[in-house]
């Protein structure tokens, strides 16, 4: 399929170097180098900072990002490769002939270090207050070169005003090195392209379109740019104060759920290592920091199994059966807000094509305002809902003015894995000491499906898992329930699973072969997109995207810093707990049984479920609306 | 406004009829003639342009680019100007050359923003070139076809760096690629590119039509044949000269009529600025090197307010990209600032041109690599100018 060869949109400037292997005699596959006096042999074509880092050879840098493409422009990376007058920046160089490059020499060291100076002479603001203090690239590069004075001078106040109007980001341009990791995450990676270079020369600035406020441009709230942000210039809008006053209101019940990433990732907020489960940790210690209830995201991914799952058998019955010709498929998940506004925003002639679920943040609030509410015999005016997410973009959805189908809001405030760790420590609480616990009663049971909605690929394995049960009766033909065509990082992935011997229910899929593809991050979603105008996905039936790489685990309010490495070790911490879980089924979950019989009477997509459990999307297109 | 002394190069014989006589040799031998005349491209940086051509030839792709770099940007030089203008045969047809001679499809003229006022001359001339054959399908009757098209610039001064340029052709923001990759291997849409300088091309037309013997009996050793030179600043008779590549600062003094000279700027703001003592020294790529651009000053000039000038220049008219460059050119103007105020002490203004050395090593472009080369140059040798003038001037001293 064309999909994968479509190219993107950032500048040649900002791509990575592609080197063609040259058939030379004396230059295979590997090449000889020297570096600081010793050999090493490199693979053709490798950049001179990715050859040193294999090799433990520590070269400072802070343009460069694993994710992004290049930039070779902070030039703190320079290394001195024999025979040339300049030096390099190791970041951009590839390696294809036989060089000799040292790494601390006196020229480097002098040059490293005036540019460092340099970039802390226009660098306002003091470490200790500001978001990113002792985990800020800036500063620990300060610490390595032994600075203790400013030799350029220093900023000494602010020239450009904060702009906190959006839900989700706040830009202070105050602290910006020009690095321009935002603008490679946001066209690049993302293409998106809502940050661009503006202006010249010294007045050189980071902007949107026409230098509107944030929330003026068609960002999409991923918030991607803060996790590769190396300063404190990008950060998430923080509401911790609001909920702290919430938990010391008597009169409020303060609930809160989390969802299934947050787990995997926040132990990297209190220094362990990626890829270490916390869940009864922090469990035991959001009851510490004072919470009402503390419930599990995973029991309304369940849910959202339950309704977009039975939805898509309703497309499929609709066309298929009926005949039905205004029905779309593919249906696209509906899980990830940032998805959700690109789309919107890019696409806005396909919105049928996706799910009307809400997500699983909105579902949960929405069932915590009325059902839980009333088994609870508490006035949902006062109850206060919080939802930790590793998302940014989930505190602009949960904003949106659709989202009250309870006659109240469905998730008062969004709060990120980062916020949420900020919290436990302001409340004196190290988190991986804790006892375990359990989450609470009536949402405390979720199933593995539920789970794995934080990895990408998740939602359709656990879509699969229900949707083959219902229509078969019988457990989807995966070894242990692993779908493994739905895993990995590749960023878009397909695959399919024939139903055979169905039930009678549904006797015209016998013999159907059920057509899904996975993306993540917004760049492979495009690619889906015009797959999709083009006609190519015409024979497709399922389609999952989630806006950030990785999925969940890789979201704009995960811990900083992000690399493929960390994503992969996050996915694995999730899919390995899945593993364990008794009930790895949406629809084998207890309590989404007990919902569905108590309070959602009439089953999935009824007439309940569709007012408080559905919506409806905005066409926004290029407009701000 | 044509050169003003009597030429060599560029006089009424150089127009001999070098497109018909390129298209009869093979591209090789189009090469290896103007790389065996020592031609050094004349933007000034003085990369060999056979050997640049003769990568672009060796490389392999269906697609290959010429671009003319008519960004003429440097302050102090308008030599290109006047060979678009008055010799327009010799640079048009010698891109047709290098694009036979690399065999590119196509070509592109970057012209500067300010010299738009030439575009439809330029367009009008080329249209005259396709209706005589000598541009568009199978030029003279062979089978090459060749193309060229006129974009122009918007006035960034970046964009007379290579690849900057090439960035800006295919309408992105204005900033210097990363380097290796060449555009010889990489250039506009990612396709063998050679850019070369508007007078590059006017030679490799002369090498083409005299012959590369003929060509390399002028110059010295390195720096082969005549090099146009815009003179300005204080001087009798200020324009385009053309002079042989090793000629005295001295000898050009005298050539343009400079009276009562303090300095001489040679290579615009991002050359070096050459005092009294140093008139001996000669313009050449072994010695001085430059693109064209010589600004005199008399001994009225205060060379801090030349300096300070410069230094604007640069804060403004860098891309803002590198980090060298962005913030360093700021910190040598607020230097120059200081001394203004005679407020700079000599620990500080050492420091300044540490960091200036810095600049020049680390920074992404040749911009940012030139750009300190003029505080350098000024504080080092009229260092006594610039420190007593400053510190009379406001303290009192």
């Amino acid at each position: 399929m064309a999909i994968n060869a479509m190219q993107n949109r950032a500048p040649v400037a900002q791509k990575p170097h592609k080197v063609e292997i040259k058939a030379d005699a004396d230059v295979g596959a590997y090449i000889d180098v020297e570096i600081n006096g010793k050999g090493y042999t490199v693979p053709f074509g490798m950049t001179i900072l990715e050859a040193c880092r294999n090799n433990n050879i520590h070269i400072p840098s802070l343009c460069y990002h694993e994710d992004l493409c290049l930039a070779g422009a902070c030039r703190v990376c320079v290394v001195e490769v024999e025979g040339m007058r300049t030096l390099q920046a190791s970041c951009a160089y590839p390696i294809t002939n036989k060089i000799k490059i040292w790494t601390t020499s006196e020229r480097v060291r002098k040059a490293r270090r005036h540019i460092l100076d340099l970039l802390l002479s226009e660098h306002y603001g003091e470490c200790y207050s500001c978001v990113r203090n002792n985990n800020c690239e800036l500063q620990r590069l300060a610490k390595e070169y032994g600075v203790d004075f400013y030799r350029f001078g220093h900023i000494k106040e602010p020239r450009y005003e904060v702009d906190r109007s959006s839900y989700a980001i706040v830009r202070d341009m105050d602290k910006c090195v020009l690095c321009k990791r935002c603008v490679r995450t946001c066209i690049d990676l993302q293409e998106v392209g809502v940050l661009e270079a503006t202006r010249r020369g010294y007045s050189t600035l980071i902007s949107t379109f026409m230098d509107k406020p944030i929330l003026d441009v068609i960002c999409i709230n991923c918030g991607q740019c803060i996790n590769r942000c190396p300063t404190g210039a990008l950060r998430a809008k923080d509401p911790s104060d609001e909920i702290w006053k919430a938990i010391d209101d008597p009169t409020k019940h303060v609930v809160i759920q989390t969802a299934p990433s947050i787990r995997a990732a926040i132990g990297e907020e209190f220094g362990l290592p990626p890829g270490h489960s916390m869940t009864g940790q922090m469990v035991t210690a959001l009851r510490m920091i004072g919470f009402d209830r503390v419930f599990d995201t995973n029991f309304a991914a369940d849910l959202t199994i339950m309704e977009e799952g039975t939805e898509l058998l309703l497309r499929l019955k609709r066309k298929y059966l009926f005949g039905d010709p205004e029905v779309k498929l593919p249906q696209f998940t509906s899980c990830s807000p940032g998805w959700i506004k690109f789309i919107e925003h890019y696409y806005p002639e396909h919105l049928d094509y996706l799910s009307t679920c809400k997500s699983p943040q909105q579902m949960f609030g929405a069932i915590i305002k009325t059902f839980y509410a009333q088994e609870m015999q508490i006035d949902p005016a006062n109850i206060v809902t919080v939802a930790v997410m590793p998302c940014t973009a989930k505190k602009f959805e949960c904003n949106r003015p659709e989202m009250n189908a309870s006659g109240y809001k469905d998730i008062d405030y969004g709060l990120t894995t980062r916020e949420l760790a900020q919290m436990i420590k302001e409340a004196g609480i190290y988190l991986p000491e804790l006892p375990k616990s359990y989450f609470d009663e009536p949402f405390g049971n979720a199933s593995g499906a539920g789970l794995i909605f934080g990895a990408t690929g998740g939602v359709m394995e656990a879509a699969l898992r229900t949707v083959y049960e219902i229509v078969t009766g019988r457990e989807v033909p995966f070894e242990n329930l692993d779908i493994t065509p739905c895993r990995g990082m590749d960023g878009v992935r397909q695959g399919s699973v024939i139903l055979t011997d169905v039930k009678d229910e549904w006797r015209f899929l016998e013999g159907f072969e059920v057509k899904f593809m996975i993306a993540h991050g917004t760049s492979n979603a495009r690619k889906v997109m015009e797959a999709l105008i083009h006609g190519e996905l015409d024979d497709y039936h399922f389609v999952e995207i989630m806006a950030c790489p990785g999925g969940c685990i890789g979201g704009g309010g995960q811990p900083i810093p992000t690399s493929p490495e960390i994503r992969r070790k996050r996915a694995e911490a999730i899919y390995n707990e899945d593993k364990e879980l008794p009930i790895r089924k949406s629809h084998e979950n207890p309590h989404i049984k007990y919902i569905y019989e108590k309070f959602l009477v009439d089953g999935p997509c009824g007439h309940i479920s569709h007012k408080l459990l559905h919506t409806h999307y905005v066409k926004r297109g290029k407009f701000i609306v | 406004m044509p050169i003003i002394n009597d030429t060599v190069f560029f006089d009424e014989r150089a127009h001999g009829e070098a497109l018909e006589k390129a298209l009869k040799m093979t591209p090789q031998e189009v090469v290896l003639e103007v790389r065996e005349s020592g031609l050094r491209g004349r933007g000034g940086a003085g990369f060999p342009t056979g050997t640049k051509w003769m990568l672009a030839l060796t490389a392999k792709s269906d697609k290959k680019f010429v671009v003319c770099n008519a960004d003429e940007g440097e302050p102090g030089t308008f030599k290109d100007r006047v060979l678009l203008s008055e010799y327009t045969k010799l640079v048009l047809e010698g891109i047709v050359i290098g694009g036979y001679a690399i065999q590119a499809q196509k070509g592109f003229i970057y012209l500067r923003g300010e010299y738009a006022y030439l575009y439809e001359y330029l367009n009008d001339y080329l249209e005259r070139m396709r209706k005589e054959k000598r541009l568009g399908k199978n030029i003279l009757g062979t089978n090459f076809d060749f193309d060229i098209e006129i974009r122009l610039g918007s006035g960034a001064y970046v964009c007379g760096e290579e690849t900057a340029l090439i960035e800006s052709l295919e309408g992105h923001r204005g900033e210097a690629r990363n380097r290796p990759p060449f555009p010889v291997n990489t250039g506009y849409l990612g396709y063998p590119t050679i850019v070369n300088n508007v007078e590059t091309f006017a030679c490799a037309y002369i090498v083409i039509s005299k012959g590369a013997q003929w060509f390399s009996k002028y110059g010295t050793e390195k720096s082969k044949g005549m090099k146009l030179i815009s003179v300005s600043g204080d001087c009798k008779k200020p324009g385009v000269y053309e002079v042989p590549f090793g000629i005295k600062v001295k000898e050009l003094l005298e050539l343009v009529g400079a009276e009562d000279t303090k300095a001489v700027q040679i290579g615009g703001a991002s050359g070096i600025c050459v005092p009294m003592s140093e008139i001996d020294r000669n313009i050449s790529f072994e010695d001085i090197p430059t693109g064209g651009s010589v600004i005199i000053f008399n001994q009225n000039r205060n060379m801090l307010e030349v300096l300070k000038n410069f230094m604007e220049f640069f804060v403004e008219e860098s891309c803002g990209q590198c980090t060298p460059c962005r913030i360093g050119n700021k910190k040598l103007l607020e230097g120059v600032e200081l001394l203004e105020e005679g407020k700079c002490s000599h620990k500080y203004l050492n420091e300044l041109i540490e960091l200036g050395k810095t600049m020049q090593i680390a920074s992404k472009c040749g911009l940012g690599q030139s750009s300190p080369n003029p505080f350098i140059s000024i504080v080092t040798n009229f260092k006594d100018e610039i420190m007593s003038n400053s510190i009379r001037g406001k303290n009192g001293y």
